[in-house]
Order: structure tokens, then sequence, then C-alpha cells
């Protein structure tokens, strides 16, 4: 067994595996562990309208902050846009989302899905470097913040090596680090940071309907 | 024909009606093929006009002919099975006239007479495990191999069986298929890989050897970096769809008519190492990607079985719905006794300011 049958096979099958497992385990912890029963009485009773709109204001810059973090957020916004392109549409993931979907989409031209993938990356690289440089960001992060975004900008990374045969590798080699660099994303995200992707949108609404019932418009 | 063992190549080639233009075409050609400087074209046609006749043995194992219908039926009297008409191939049973007891004696007396010098080509794949599924004249290829090859000068595995084990070795492998080089591990060894391998790679690796006395560079599979050094993609013509993003969909969309890429309907074009690319099948007249079809990779090991021929290179052996649903299972199992846990540490609403308050 070479490294790409390894890649694509048991490394593939096994990160494929801890990635649905951690994922449901953690969703199923959190979303089966009910709160008290709150008994004091309701300020407000539409929670749904609090959730909602807590989720929908939190997603823009607080006004008070907005011009110190303005890089910060339209970046993260801007990276994050630019890296589902570049996985959703660039052709060749197609069959990889077809294989376990069953149907595909179309793609983007390859000037586009490969121009958003080198958005991704550069934005990416300019964020890790200023939050390893910044006293401030440095003192809030953790090793957690550092491998999530590291092990989010390798998939980009190989991927680039792997399709502009960047390096003088043989392109199976690329390939195989290509997926290997997938695989240890997927064995990562449901115990770190990037688990966001599915509790970042509850977890607002949560808060919002907790403080709307408070009375408090959050 | 009767074959005057002192005759050289060059003496084969005239016999045969060869043009001396003709063979110093034939010598440009294959010094390019082997990736020397042109300045050395003289040298290789110096060198094949004095070289003898070399003695060749040709064993056929776990094989269906394949490799030597590439070679012997290459559109026509090429220069290619010239050539190889000017080794002196002492035995092969496909090929020789000899038949039976004949044979055999033909091939002992090809050993004794040439000890140490004589090459041996190998067309499939060794039975290992149950020797006596391939057996020639009550000899199994296991040790046929060993005795012959104690004496040769150099192994050339031809075609993918003999190189890499090949359709014989694929799942569930029943007679314990293995590559040539298993078995051989002290003489200088030569895979040429394809099923079949390309006439030209296998004439072009006579022809060093006639030329130089030695084997051509080779990489880590041990073929010849000359040939195998490029993959199929590097050189495909249908390669600008893929820079572009265009690509057929089945083998009957509109992409396919314009003759748009083929990884998406499971070419392996960019993991395979091979010349097809470049030279083309049938006298130059196509290859299978300018026929419409993807490459199957059939130059690489375990072909047949590492991924099905139509996915995709970007798809992965992911083990099935089931396997994902008992993931599912496991870890909403798992998610429920921790939700659970934490549910029995919640202390009853009150408590906490009762608590607080003492």
């Amino acid at each position: 067994m070479n490294l790409l049958e390894f890649a694509r096979g048991p490394a593939f099958n096994f990160a494929l595996i801890v990635f649905v497992f951690g994922v449901v385990w953690r969703l199923a912890g959190l979303f089966l562990q009910w709160r008290r029963r709150d008994l004091s009485k309701p300020r407000q009773h539409n929670l749904i309208v609090a959730g909602t709109r807590a989720m929908l204001m939190r997603s823009l810059p607080p006004h008070e902050l907005e011009k110190h973090i303005v890089f910060q957020h339209m970046s993260g916004y801007a990276w994050h846009i630019a890296w589902f392109i570049s996985l959703l549409f660039f052709a060749p993931h197609l069959p990889f989302f077809k294989q376990f979907l069953g149907f595909a989409w179309p793609a983007l031209p390859n000037w586009i899905s490969l121009g958003a993938g080198a958005v991704a990356l550069a934005l990416l690289l300019t964020l890790v470097i200023r939050r390893a440089t910044n006293p401030v960001l440095k003192q809030i992060s953790t090793w957690d913040d550092y491998i999530s975004v590291v092990l989010t900008i390798l998939p980009l990374a190989t991927g680039f090596l792997a399709y502009g045969r960047l390096l003088p590798i043989r392109y199976e080699t690329l390939l195989a680090l290509h997926l290997l660099s997938i695989c240890a994303l997927l064995v990562w995200y449901p115990f770190g940071k990037l688990m966001h992707l599915f509790l970042t949108f509850p977890s607002r609404f949560q808060a919002g309907a907790l403080l709307g019932r408070k009375g408090v418009e959050a | 024909m009767l074959v005057d063992p002192r005759a050289t190549v060059a003496d084969m080639l005239r016999a045969r009606g060869i043009s001396r233009r003709g063979f110093m075409k034939f010598c440009a050609t294959t010094a390019s093929l082997m990736a020397l400087a042109p300045s050395m074209t003289p040298k290789v046609a110096e060198a094949l006009q004095k070289a003898r006749r070399t003695s060749v043995i040709w064993l056929p194992f776990q094989e269906c002919t394949g490799c030597k219908e590439s070679l012997t039926r290459a559109g026509g009297p090429t220069l290619e099975n010239l050539i190889f008409d000017a080794i002196s191939l002492d035995y092969s049973e496909t090929l020789m006239a000899a038949a039976g007891h004949q044979a055999e004696e033909a091939m002992k007396n090809a050993i004794r007479e040439n000890w140490g010098n004589y090459l041996l080509l190998v067309d499939g794949s060794l039975p290992v495990d149950v020797p006596e599924y391939s057996v020639i004249g009550g000899v199994s290829n296991l040790e046929m191999l060993k005795e012959v090859a104690a004496g040769a000068k150099a192994v050339v595995a031809i075609g993918t069986c003999s190189a890499f084990g090949g359709l014989p070795a694929a799942r569930p492998n029943p007679t314990g298929a293995r590559p040539i080089s298993d078995v051989v591990k002290d003489k200088p060894l030569i895979n040429v890989p394809g099923c079949p391998p390309m006439p030209i790679a296998i004439t072009s690796v006579l022809v060093h050897y006639l030329t130089f006395g030695t084997l051509p560079e080779l990489d880590h599979l041990n073929r010849p970096k000359s040939f195998f050094g490029q993959t199929i993609h590097d050189r495909c013509y249908r390669r600008p769809f893929y820079e572009r993003g265009q690509f057929a969909e089945s083998f009957d969309d509109e992409g396919a008519k314009a003759g748009w890429c083929l990884f998406k309907v499971g070419c392996k074009g960019p993991t395979t190492y091979n010349g097809c690319a470049t030279y083309k099948w049938n006298l130059g007249a196509s290859w299978p990607v300018e026929s419409g079809h993807g490459c199957l990779g059939c130059s690489e090991p375990n072909f047949w079985d590492w991924q099905g021929f139509y996915n995709p290179l970007s798809t992965t052996q992911w083990g099935g719905y089931a396997q994902i649903g008992a993931a599912a299972a496991a870890g909403a199992a798992a998610g429920a006794v921790a939700a659970l846990a934490a549910r029995r540490k919640q202390r009853p609403v009150g408590q906490d300011v009762q608590e607080e308050g003492k």
C-alpha cells in the first residue's frame, strides 16, 4: 500500500468515522442537556424572535468597536466565503461530494474557484501571523486557535501544491498529502474550535432567547 | 529463419532490407527515447552495428500473451520487432518453432552456452503460494525462474503481471501471485510494466542493453526513467481542458464529444507514469485517451484493485452509509450519556440560592 492508497482508504475512512462520531457526540451532548426549568416570569414571550434577532445582530460587528475590528471582521467573512467557494465549486472536488450525496452541482470556472482559494489562503496566513504577533491577540490565543487555523490552511496549501505541481515531488505524493491534510482536519474538527461551524448559530440563538426571556435585548 | 550466430545486429537488419538511412533514423529515435543527447546517435549506431546477437530467454508465467502480442503485432513489420528479431531469442514458448522436450532442451543449451551473459525476459506473475498452479514441462514457474535467473546477466520483467503482480495478483489473488522482484534479488532487474507495455518501451531497453551493455537509469519502481519518467497527464493533449476546469461528466455528454478532460470519468493519467500520450499505439494511430476513454493506470502497481476504473482520483474509499450510520449512532449514544450525566449534576431550582444563603 502506497501513501496515496493509505490516504484514500484507511486514513480517510478513519477520519470520517471520527468526524461523524465526534460531531454527533458533541451535538447530542449539548442539545440533550436541557436547562433547568426557569420558574421566573418571562419578560418576553416570543423567544424565537429574540433568538433569531441575536443570531443576526451578533453576526455584525458591534457598533462601538466597528472601526477597530473592521479588518478582523471583514477578513473573517472573506476567507470563510472564499474557502467554501474553493471547497464546493472547484471541479475536481465535485466527484468527492457526489460519492456521498449521489448528486453534484455545476462547478465554477477554475479561475474563480482557484482565485477564491488563493484569497482564502492569503487571508488565513495573514490572520495567523497577526494572531501570533499582535500583543492582544497573542494573549487571548490558545493552542486550539493555532491548531485549528493551521489545519484549515493545510488543505488549501497542499491543494495548490498538488494542482499546480509546485514542488518537485510526484503528483500522487502531493495528492496524498492533500488528502491527509483533509483527514487531519476531519479528525480535529469535533474537538476544537472548528466545531463552531455547527454551534455558532445555535449558541447565538440560545443566548438571545435566554436573555430575551429576561427582558434583555441581546 | 536460420541465423548465423556470428552475425551482428546490423547484419540482421541489412538482411531484413533495412536501409542505412532507416537504420540511422531508428538509432536517432531510440537515442531520443533513452533521453540521450543527439550526439550519441552515431555511438548507438556504431554499438548496434558491432553488437553480437545477445542470447535472450523469455519465460512465460501467469500471463495472457498480451505482452508478446504487443511486441510482435505492433501494427506490421516495424523496426521495433525487427530489432527484436536481431537478438538471439533462444527460448520463447510462444514464438519459437520447437515444442515440448525440444524447447526445454533449447533453453538448457542456451543457459549452458551463455551462462552469466544472457538476458532473461519474463512476462506473467509467479504463483508463489501454490506453485502447482503454473507448471512448464513439470517444473513450477518458481523453480524455473530461480534456475534460469541464476545464470542471467540481467532480468527484464515485461508487463505489469511480472513487474507488479498485475491481474493474477488482483483480489482475491487465488494463486498467491507475486512479481518477479519478490524472487529475483541478486540480479539487475528492470521493470517494463503496462498491460500490455508499449513495444517501443521493450525495444528501447533491449537497445540500451545492446548499445551500452548496461541497463538504463531506473525510477523507484525499477522502470526506465526515459520512458516512465512523466505521467500520462503531463503529456496529455487534453490537459488544457483540465487547467480550464472543462470536464466530460459522462462518456456521451457534450463535454466528451468536445474532447474535454476525462478526469471526472475516472482517468488515472495524473498518477500513471507511461509513454502512451507521447508515442501512442498502433503505429501512432491513437491511444486510449484519444479514443475517448480515461487512462486505467495499467503501468502502476495494484492498478486493478486500488480503485474502480471509473472513480475519479478525487474520490475516496470510504466505508459506506452503514459505517457512517454506525458512527453517528455511537456518537448519539455517547452524547446522550454525557448529557444525562450533566443533567444529573444540575441542582434543583432554588437549591443553589439556598446554598448561597447558608
